[in-house]
């Protein structure tokens, strides 16, 4: 028994579909090592897309190959999906976000976290973020935090331009707008940070598997 | 910097865009792939100027558009037969045209298809965005949509010999539309009455359609039913992916569409089919048919 599901999509790729962002951002970084160690006789997909529940393996020559590949490590997916905290072995980039938590929907989320805005600006930099994947618009980068904050509902009428650098909450995600954008994320507030330039060395300032953490602006 | 030589855009189309292959591979960083919507024409237009296939070139949407070339260059148009002129006489399509410095070269519109590629030699030259120069009409990376006064860029790489048009295989239209499809990754999300709809009805092309995605409306208005009445969380989604949103009327996902999607996805349409999309006209009639080797 495993918690592991193929999904065919198409010709060429293969869905994984596991039980939480958790087991994806799992099964998303166990695809990384597995090509960057090169022991697989199988060719890299040639896109690699975590998302909430999935990670789709797109432009795959061999699709049963990763299949087969992907099944026999199950176990080792769902063991380190219950593993307690993030795997600090785990070379990953820490990203630090400055905060002003000025956003027009504050006072609404503090309310459906049933405490005061204080205490929700207490919370969200207290908790661990980490990518589990991009998607939205270059560089919107979906974070899930442990301990795992209050999901939030998105708003009834999206917004049709929230300003680049808007951080806001959806769901169980949290996520930084890279430009400006019509959007239906709750806003609790805005940083001066550049999440996304495509001129830069690295365009992304968080990339699937970054953990994130949010300071309050003094 | 200055520079000399280019294509000057007299007049534009009404869409006239700079692609070439696309920037697959980042996705996961929420970056579409974009590029050609026909890659087989593209390389083909490519290959009759002595470019290396992967060369940029221009998506003319329609036609009805005109430059004039700043150097003498070869041109080749592919893709739907749009008739070319330089200097107000007729040059054929799909075969490499000489151009020379102050010339002018008109496209014109035709009564069948939609989209063509013209490919120069040398290239077309503007910066690279994730070693891509096309326009992503979703996320606007890559150069802004042309208009006229611009002067397209055009490089200085030696362009090899020409293809003999002779040798060059499939000068024809896309045919009809009977897309190639393979059912899921998520069809079991759907009644069983709205797959096997699905599979045996017929769309019209909705004019709200571009090179995000092919809209379709059913024309006898069945739409495509959920089992469930549940929040679907976003997954990545393919090329050639048939999205269905909450209206239930499909979406065929086309090169500039949205890496991940919040809806579910029924089918995919077969890679090599996908080029017929960029004909497809507001009103032209699609229907799918289930691949016969869609074992997994």
């Amino acid at each position: 028994m495993t918690s592991l599901r193929f999904r065919r999509v198409g010709r060429d790729a293969l869905l994984v579909e596991v039980a939480d962002a958790r087991a994806a951002q799992v099964t998303y970084r166990l695809v990384r090592r597995l090509v960057a160690a090169g022991t697989l006789d199988l060719a890299p997909p040639g896109d690699l897309v975590p998302a909430a529940r999935t990670v789709l393996l797109d432009h795959v020559a061999d699709v049963r190959g990763w299949q087969r590949a992907l099944s026999a490590r199950a176990s080792e997916i769902d063991h380190a999906s219950r593993e307690a905290g993030f795997d600090a072995s785990e070379p990953t980039e820490l990203r630090v976000i400055t905060v002003r938590y000025d956003g027009p929907d504050l006072d609404l989320v503090a309310g459906q976290w049933g405490c005061s805005p204080q205490e929700l600006v207490r919370r969200h930099t207290a908790a661990r973020y980490r990518v589990a994947f991009c998607g939205f618009a270059p560089g919107f980068a979906y974070c899930t935090s442990e301990p795992r904050t209050p999901d939030v509902p998105r708003r009834d009428a999206p917004r049709t331009s929230v300003p680049a650098g808007s951080v806001g909450l959806a769901d169980e995600f949290c996520g930084v707008y890279p430009r400006a954008m019509p959007g239906g994320w709750q806003l609790i507030g805005t940083t001066d940070a550049v999440l996304f330039d495509a001129d830069r060395a690295a365009p992304a300032l968080l990339t699937p598997g970054d953990r994130v953490r949010f300071e309050e602006a003094r | 910097m200055t520079r000399t030589g280019g294509l000057r855009v007299v007049q534009s189309a009404p869409q006239l865009l700079v692609e070439d292959l696309g920037r697959p591979g980042w996705a996961h960083l929420g970056v579409p792939s974009s590029g050609a919507l026909d890659p087989v024409a593209l390389r083909l237009a490519n290959r009759l100027v002595g470019n290396a296939e992967r060369s940029a070139g221009l998506e003319v949407l329609v036609g009805d558009c005109a430059f004039v070339a700043e150097q003498s260059l070869r041109l080749a148009a592919t893709g739907a037969q749009l008739p070319l002129t330089v200097d107000g006489s007729p040059r054929p399509w799909g075969e490499a045209v000489s151009v020379r410095g102050g010339q002018r070269v008109e496209v014109g519109t035709s009564s069948s298809g939609l989209r063509a590629w013209l490919a120069v030699s040398g290239g077309v030259d503007t910066p690279e965005v994730f070693g891509s120069r096309s326009t992503d009409t979703l996320t606007g990376l890559g150069p802004a949509p042309l208009k006229a006064g611009d002067v397209v860029p055009i490089g200085t790489a030696a362009a090899g010999p020409p293809v003999d048009a002779a040798a060059v295989p499939d000068r024809s239209a896309p045919g009809p539309s009977r897309l190639r499809i393979r059912l899921g990754p998520r069809a079991d999300e759907f009644t069983y009455e709205a797959v096997a709809a699905f599979v045996t009805q017929e769309y019209a092309v909705s004019s709200s359609s571009d090179r995000v995605g092919l809209r379709l409306q059913a024309t006898r208005g069945v739409a495509l039913s959920r089992r469930f009445d549940r929040a679907f969380p976003s997954e990545g989604v393919v090329t050639g992916a048939v999205q269905v949103p909450s209206g239930g009327q499909p979406i065929v996902f086309l090169a500039d569409h949205p890496v991940t999607g919040g809806y579910p996805v029924i089918g995919v349409v077969d890679p090599e089919e996908l080029r017929r999309c960029a004909q497809l006209r507001p009103g032209d009639l699609v229907s799918f048919v289930e691949a016969q080797d869609s074992g997994a």
